[in-house]
């Protein structure tokens, strides 16, 4: 991105305009969740988010509890930058930005308290189900980290408990039993560009951003989490501002689970 | 005894056997593999005497002697630029062909292009080993400031320009716009912020109907829908009126005009 380009984009944004014609505060359409989209996951979904599309897989394991915490379960998220959905993404160990998208999604869903980890527990000290979380890019046409959350939240919702009989796991065969998540935490990345706050960046815009803060809410806009990236420092007022964005925006993107 | 399998404007996809016997001879796109001739690509045949040639619909840009293509600046080191081409290959822009101004030693090359930077270049030569050279010395050469670059699919850029020019004369003439289309499928406008996404969805059109017929037509109309402007066509195809200080006709499109492989 020269200068030249991201002139252009700030030039357009202070006329409140975009490059592909869109409002400031805008998510490209469709914002699409479809449950259920592997069979080989105990719980999985796909979403997409204008040319954007995430998969996230849900796998549940019986493990042996972190001691300092015996009776308590818990969630492991990873993710994948296929290199298949962007050019410049290498296959390989996960970089930086693989492993920044894992913690924001981990978080997001960690500090919501959405799934009580107490309630993961089989037998204290000894056996407790292990969430692992996995969420592969299949097109990387920008805003990865509110698709990411979108697709774990809703594979995490899609997912049923394989047979457990004390010993061994039957993966072909589903309990039928849900995971128990009490709200629904959702990200949702607003960016600074110039003085301009913007939602759901074209990979475009992405390379053009000062700032950007994912914040994680839930329906009755209480905060869970937030990540901020970028080189640019926030503002108090900044900040205030784009987590007000950010529960508005949530609240659009709720509907597409429904 | 030989046979040809396929009729004129067939589709055809990689490995599809297109002839039997020797009586035929593969053209660009086909091979031949023992007693047959092959397709190499996706695409549509093309029948030429006894040759048979394919037209791809799809795959990247192959660079080619004489084209105009837009690029971007990847790289400086000692001797000029290394820009890249939208193809496998980069190409290689050297101080002499880059700019006619007097380049001191150890001159800060930045200041004609830096990195990032668009041009729009014409290659001059493309060995077997496929090391491309490019210059900017030449009519409608320039380097592109503002503006947006869009990428579209190279073997529909035939498509974009038109006929001597047509179709990018009328977006030109409709929108205000000024457009230079690459050869490598990188497409540059520049204009008003919501002209620019007129040409950019009219582009796209043009990409996804282009198989179609009457496209002139259905593209006329839809400039007309979304400027509520009437267009003077006639006027359009001789000689455009240079939009926004643009020069009289892109360069660019000039190029490969008639190009059409008749479809």
């Amino acid at each position: 991105m020269n200068e030249d380009q991201k002139q252009h984009i700030i030039t357009l944004l202070e006329s409140d305009k975009r490059l592909d014609g869109r409002k400031p505060l805008d998510y490209r359409k469709p914002v699409k969740v479809e449950p259920g989209f592997t069979s080989t996951a105990e719980g999985s979904a796909k979403v997409t988010i204008g040319e954007t599309e995430v998969m996230a897989g849900v796998k549940m394991e019986v493990g042996t509890p972190y001691p300092d915490r015996p009776g308590e379960g818990t969630i492991i998220c990873g993710a994948e930058l296929l290199p298949l959905s962007n050019p410049e993404f290498e296959s390989g160990p996960p970089g930086i930005q693989a492993i920044e998208l894992a913690r924001i999604v981990d978080r997001g869903i960690r500090e919501s308290k959405t799934i009580e980890f107490k309630k993961l527990c089989i037998k204290e000290g000894e056996q407790v189900w292990l969430i692992l979380i996995d969420v592969v890019t299949l097109n990387d046409a920008g805003n990865l980290f509110d698709a990411s959350a979108l697709a774990a939240y809703a594979a995490l919702q899609n997912a049923t408990y394989p047979k457990f009989d004390g010993e061994k796991l039957d993966y072909k065969e589903s309990s039928g039993k849900k995971i128990e998540l009490t709200n629904i935490p959702l990200s949702v990345t607003v960016c600074k560009i110039g003085n301009k706050f913007i939602v759901d960046p074209t990979t475009d815009e992405e390379k053009a951003i000062d700032a950007r803060l994912t914040v994680a809410t839930l329906e009755d806009g209480t905060l869970c989490a937030m990540q901020k990236g970028g080189d640019v420092p926030l503002t108090p007022e900044d900040i205030s501002e784009m987590v007000d964005i950010a529960t508005e925006k949530g609240k659009e993107l709720r509907q597409a689970l429904k | 005894m030989s046979k040809l399998l396929v009729k004129e404007k067939e589709i055809v996809v990689p490995g599809e056997v297109l002839a039997e016997g020797m009586d035929n001879l593969p053209g660009i796109g086909t091979y031949r593999q023992g007693e047959e001739i092959l397709a190499g690509r996706l695409g549509l045949t093309y029948i030429d005497g006894r040759t048979i040639k394919l037209i791809p619909l799809s795959g990247k840009y192959a660079p080619k002697r004489n084209d105009t293509i837009i690029c971007k600046v990847i790289d400086i080191n000692f001797s000029g630029w290394r820009v890249d081409t939208n193809s496998a290959y980069s190409a290689m822009l050297s101080m002499k062909d880059g700019t006619s101004a007097y380049i001191q030693k150890g001159a800060d090359l930045t200041q004609y292009y830096a990195l990032g930077d668009y041009v729009v270049a014409k290659i001059v030569n493309v060995t077997s080993q496929k090391l491309i050279d490019v210059t900017m010395k030449g009519p409608g050469l320039h380097k592109l400031k503002g503006g947006r670059i869009i990428q579209v699919s190279c073997h529909k850029v035939p498509r974009i320009i038109g006929k001597q020019g047509s179709m990018v004369s009328m977006i030109k003439q409709a929108t205000g716009c000024r457009v230079s289309v690459g050869q490598n499928g990188l497409v540059w406008i520049q204009g008003e912020p919501d002209k620019e996404l007129l040409v950019e969805n009219t582009i796209r059109k043009i990409e996804e109907e282009s198989h179609l017929a009457g496209l002139t037509d259905r593209i006329q109309k839809f400039l007309e829908k979304e400027t509520g402007a009437k267009l003077d066509v006639s006027k359009s195809s001789q000689a455009p009126p240079s939009p926004a200080g643009g020069r009289p006709k892109s360069y660019a499109a000039s190029v490969r005009q008639g190009d059409n492989h008749g479809l």
